[in-house]
């Protein structure tokens, strides 16, 4: 484990550009030649700082558009900033949208192996993991057909599965209360929970406020892509609901 | 511990959590993705990538042998050695210049290395031309001039060529990722390159100022190369051989730069 801020974001700014139609060769002709179009740019986050220390669960809560999903894949390291300075130390698992590495036309096996190697899983501790992945998802006889016969809340089930086996350092979660039914949400949420008694650092979104406030202890609240608060999870739900109540 | 990490930026502001898995077993395990989610879809499986190499020998040789009286020796065989290796260099660059866009979804959500990409796509689909090569190197066996020990050389060069599609792969493919019609260009491309490569036309037959040139294109010098090899069994000249290591190291060398710089931007334009 080391020492200081796992998550350190400062003054963080991104930009997304709508690019209608500049994706085409016309565009960018059109761009050389002079007729340059300024290209309206919305900022999902705007100077935002925080940092976040190892072994701490912090909630991020926002209306939808906040940046919530934008500061996520900013910590994952899957988009840069534009301005500003990220320091994200160590292993990182995203559970941002599960199962984005699977295949059809692959088997539930051939998938885990596949999706286990893209989280960066090493061959000899497939073999390892690999039971434990089949047992957690409860899949059993499925796991050699192909994925196309599996229902939605088994590939999820599937695909947390094999997130969750990475043994990272970091673990972000978007959303993941959408996973499976009552009974496999609840086996997951234990799971997070077990993460966080090994001293692991979790990020989340989350609506589900009751869910949030068992699992994390402190939670930013981004509005238009500024932090508007940052505090204890009871503090910043209240302000946060109190909120959203006044505006219906 | 972060401090590799760091290295690879550059941009010193951010200090990136690292990927640290397996290259190697990822890259097995996308092509063996591509080969079985391939073949599983084709009831006629490794025979369609057969067929067409043999259907283009076989239009070829009627064309060369009965209209235009073509004086080159053991034409059918000649005409395979051109082909074979200008189908896996025109698909090889196809495919791993949409490799990137077609994997989006992947790009998004997954911080794997970007290069791994384009880079497993040219090799899956260099397994999947593998029977091509094994056609034309039974055929030569079987009907042309036999195993020569100038055959040793074949790795050497297809490894060239390899390096140099795979170059190629890593700057267009991120060029897609920005301007999504150079796919187009890349198509166009293949099809004016066919006419460049020596595959229904001997070397000979190019004017001499031309021919020093000619023989910087990686893919008209594995072609020459390849006929030299099988059909000639010569020796496949130094000078050939440096022209096709130098513009292929290079190339890769400069798709690795160009690939560094662009997949800055994959998130925003995917």
């Amino acid at each position: 484990m080391i020492a200081g801020p796992r998550i350190e974001f400062r003054e963080v700014w991104k930009g997304f550009q709508r690019h209608t139609g500049r994706l085409l060769l016309r565009a960018h002709v059109g761009n050389w030649f002079g007729r340059h179009r300024e290209l309206e740019t919305f900022h999902a986050l705007k100077g935002v700082s925080f940092r976040v220390d190892s072994g701490e669960s912090v909630a991020i809560v926002g209306a939808n558009g906040a940046g919530k999903s934008t500061l996520l894949s900013l910590v994952a390291g899957l988009a840069r900033p534009d301005s500003g300075a990220i320091a994200v130390h160590g292993r990182v698992a995203a559970l941002l949208e599960l199962g984005s590495g699977f295949h059809p036309d692959l088997t539930g096996a051939e998938n885990v192996r596949l999706n286990a190697a893209l989280l960066g899983i090493r061959r000899e501790r497939i073999k390892e993991i690999f039971d434990g992945i089949v047992e957690f998802a409860e899949i059993g006889d499925f796991m050699d057909e192909p994925l196309r016969t599996y229902s939605a809340g088994m590939i999820m089930r599937l695909a947390f599965s094999v997130a969750v086996n990475v043994d990272p350092d970091v673990l972000l979660i978007d959303e993941f209360l959408a996973v499976g039914d009552h009974t496999f949400q609840t086996k997951c949420f234990d799971k997070i929970l077990q993460f966080r008694r090994l001293g692991k650092t979790i990020l989340c979104v989350s609506h589900v406020s009751g869910m949030a406030q068992q699992l994390c202890g402190r939670a930013l609240w981004l509005d238009h892509g500024q932090l508007l608060l940052d505090g204890s999870i009871a503090d910043v739900c209240e302000a946060y609901e109190g909120r959203s109540s006044i505006q219906g | 511990m972060s401090a590799g990490a760091a290295a690879l930026n550059e941009n010193p502001a951010i200090v990136e959590p690292r990927w640290n898995g397996d290259y190697l077993f990822l890259v097995q395990n996308l092509i063996s993705k591509d080969v079985r989610v391939r073949y599983r879809n084709m009831s006629l499986g490794v025979f369609w990538s057969l067929l067409n190499p043999l259907v283009m020998m076989g239009v070829l040789w009627f064309v060369f042998t009965k209209i235009y009286d073509t004086q080159i020796p053991h034409f059918a065989v000649f005409a395979l050695c051109g082909i074979v290796p200008y189908n896996v260099f025109a698909l090889s660059w196809l495919t791993g210049t949409t490799s990137l866009v077609e994997s989006a979804a992947l790009i998004k959500r997954v911080p794997v290395p970007r290069e791994i990409i384009p880079i497993s796509a040219v090799l899956s689909n260099c397994v999947h031309m593998s029977s091509q090569v094994i056609l034309l190197l039974a055929l030569v066996a079987l009907t042309g001039e036999g195993v020569n020990i100038y055959w040793l050389f074949l790795p050497l060069v297809w490894f060239l060529e390899l390096l140099f599609v795979v170059g190629l792969a890593l700057i267009f493919s991120g060029l897609n990722v920005y301007v999504r019609d150079v796919r187009y260009v890349v198509e166009s491309a293949n099809v004016v390159l066919f006419w460049l490569v020596p595959i229904f036309y001997p070397l000979s037959r190019i004017p001499l100022e031309f021919r020093e040139f000619y023989q910087y294109n990686p893919v008209a010098a594995l072609v020459l190369a390849s006929q030299r090899i099988l059909v000639d069994g010569a020796y496949p000249q130094t000078s050939l051989l440096l022209k096709l290591a130098t513009v292929s190291t290079l190339t890769f060398v400069l798709g690795w730069i160009a690939f560094r710089r662009l997949q800055s931007g994959f998130y925003n334009y995917l």
